[in-house]
């Protein structure tokens, strides 16, 4: 700690290029804990939800109906343990780009299904009790200043009220949710729906349902949609992991262009920071041959240019992992668009690693030059 | 008589230019007791701060032997030596070396950092040796922000912060005025009159090598002659001169 003082003056001897070199470190950074917040998003449920929840879709996609008779089959099967089916309703509140999940469900078999939904016993059975009430993530509740007993018009895009107009829902429950669950969506009565709309009677988007035994997982998504071969209505059941994984592969290979990207901009950085450190050495080279008179030893001198190398990384990088930190846990850069974000201990903890490299590899060259550096040679320069 | 701090036997210093050999230093033998003031004179390439360098460890001599406060300097490791120069070297230069983005008080306390004295105590001893050089009131400013003079005399406080058991002086005056360099080396002659410290100065001035206790002249890597301050005295009243002492 006692040499902190030394290299800090000696990284702002030249602010404007030290400030630039942490400025892009700085940036390299947040654009890492950026992609890699998305890249969770999109796997959030990918990573965090188990193999005991299954789905079953349309054989043909997720956006050809299933008949709602389908349920009491499925829960008959063995080991399956309850069964709820959700229909997406892809409304917008007062303006498109105000996007987020809408979803009719059955709500007390959902909130079965989904542990994860934290609310109160009074909002649940509010939310029972009210056919057009529903209940809305906190983050979108936030969002939008609502709060409970409020009545939110929600303009239906695929399926439009008789008359026309929006669609009015109650706020009747605001739900906290556990990490990795979208915590932006909006739940209501599948009765409200398919009692509107004629059409939706009797049918739902998907069911989803768990399994007592999660190693019985692919056996039972067999025997589902075995149950419904050769029928109108084909099934696809597969595990919440394996849905969410394909849905986020429709994006495309996001773990490749992740690690593209950023390979791209840390071998770029590197280069940017070495330089940075091979100029501050040639700059001292008299300074450090000084320094060696004065009885530091060449791997203390070593150190030190290693040292200012790491004080710029952890700088920098410390910054814009913590400003990307800061935002997914407190902000909303994502909006409504990624409402899973945040990062996982483990990206950070690579972000760390990495930034250490970048401190290391940065100035290792320089290092070393200071290391071999001859007190005679390096003093001749100046006298 | 004591032993003596500095002794150097039979040194020889070739360095290669290409092909070529230089003898730079060239059978020197000396020795320097404690409490001494030494000056090296000689002409440019005389091998004097080639000598000096020896003397400090900061080279190695090709053959010979260099024992300064009972280190074999010719057979110590590296870090060793890193860690003898800290403990017995206080080294003043003609261009002071300061490091520009330290005070003067963090430039003299650059070689208690490598103590393990803890930081009140080596604020006091940077406190101290600035007060022995006059600068007490500097101790805040800048490099930039001083004079020549007043940049020296911070040298030579980190050269005496840690209490060294010798000073080694390179052209301390080389980079001054008349006036300031008359202030070094009245600094110089108190550390040596008053606090025993033995003091070796590489000096092109006669008048910088007239304040030592005694002056050797090098050419072309040999030592030629040496000069009391008593004899400069003495030769000095017979032609007529002004005294220097």
């Amino acid at each position: 700690m006692k040499f902190l003082h030394l290299l800090w003056r000696n990284l702002m001897r030249k602010k404007v290029r030290t400030t630039l070199t942490i400025g892009s470190i700085f940036v390299a950074f947040l654009l890492y804990g950026t992609l890699l917040a998305v890249k969770t998003a999109f796997g959030a449920g990918v990573q965090l939800v188990g193999l005991d929840r299954l789905l079953t879709i349309h054989k043909v996609s997720l956006i050809q109906f299933l008949p709602e008779s389908y349920m009491p089959r499925i829960e008959g099967i063995e080991g399956v343990d309850s069964v709820a089916h959700a229909t997406w309703f892809g409304g917008v509140y007062q303006d498109p780009k105000n996007f987020f999940a809408q979803m009719a469900v059955t709500p007390e078999r959902w909130l079965e299904v989904h542990p994860e939904i934290q609310l109160s016993d009074e909002q649940k059975q509010a939310w029972f009790r009210n056919r057009v009430g529903a209940i809305v993530g906190k983050v979108t509740a936030e969002r939008f200043g609502w709060s409970l007993g409020d009545r939110v018009p929600i303009q239906g895009t695929i399926f439009r009220p008789p008359g026309g107009g929006a669609w009015e829902f109650v706020i009747e429950g605001i739900y906290e949710a556990d990490k990795g669950f979208d915590g932006s969506q909006m739940f209501f009565h599948t009765k409200y729906l398919s009692e509107t709309i004629e059409f939706a009677d009797g049918q739902v988007g998907w069911f989803t349902f768990r399994v007592a035994d999660p190693s019985r997982s692919a056996a039972i998504a067999e025997e589902v949609d075995a149950l419904f071969a050769n029928s109108p209505a084909e099934t696809k059941t597969s595990t919440e992991k394996a849905f969410t994984q394909g849905f986020a592969n429709q994006v495309g290979n996001l773990q490749a262009i992740t690690t593209g990207i950023l390979t791209v901009v840390f071998f770029t950085l590197l280069l940017v920071a070495g330089n940075t450190m091979a100029q501050t050495v040639r700059e001292r080279t008299a300074e450090l041959g000084v320094m060696k008179t004065l009885g530091f030893t060449d791997v203390q001198v070593m150190g030190l240019v290693l040292g200012e190398s790491f004080l710029i990384a952890l700088l920098g990088g410390g910054a814009g992992l913590a400003l990307v930190s800061w935002a997914v846990n407190t902000g909303d850069i994502g909006g409504a668009l990624f409402p899973t974000l945040y990062l996982p201990t483990q990206g950070v903890l690579l972000g760390v690693a990495l930034l250490l490299f970048m401190g290391f590899a940065a100035g290792a060259i320089p290092a070393w030059q200071a290391l071999r550096l001859s007190i005679v040679d390096a003093l001749r320069r100046k006298g | 008589m004591s032993e003596p701090i500095v002794r150097v036997q039979d040194v020889h210093k070739i360095y290669s230019r290409g092909s070529e050999k230089v003898d730079v230093l060239d059978g020197v033998t000396l020795d320097v007791p404690e409490g001494d003031y030494l000056a090296l004179m000689g002409p440019s390439g005389s091998g004097k701060t080639t000598l000096l360098n020896l003397l400090g460890g900061l080279d190695r001599p090709t053959s010979g032997a260099v024992v300064v406060a009972g280190e074999d300097l010719g057979r110590a490791s590296g870090p060793r030596l890193a860690r003898w120069r800290a403990r017995h070297i206080g080294f003043v230069f003609q261009f002071y070396n300061l490091l520009p983005v330290l005070t003067a008080a963090r430039n003299v306390e650059l070689p208690l950092l490598l103590t393990k004295l803890k930081k009140a105590e080596r604020r006091k001893r940077v406190e101290v040796a600035l007060d022995v050089v006059g600068l007490s009131e500097r101790a805040q400013h800048l490099p930039t922000q001083l004079s020549g003079g007043q940049e020296q005399r911070v040298g030579i406080a980190r050269a005496i912060v840690s209490d060294p058991t010798l000073i080694l002086a390179d052209e301390p005056t080389g980079d001054l005025d008349r006036q300031s360099g008359d202030e070094i080396l009245d600094l110089l002659e108190i550390l040596n009159r008053d606090h025993g410290k033995t003091i070796i100065m590489v000096t092109h001035d006669p008048l910088a090598a007239a304040r030592a206790k005694r002056t050797l002249h090098l050419d072309k890597g040999r030592l030629i002659s040496e000069t009391e301050r008593r004899d400069r005295l003495e030769s000095q009243v017979s032609t007529g001169q002004e005294s220097v002492a």
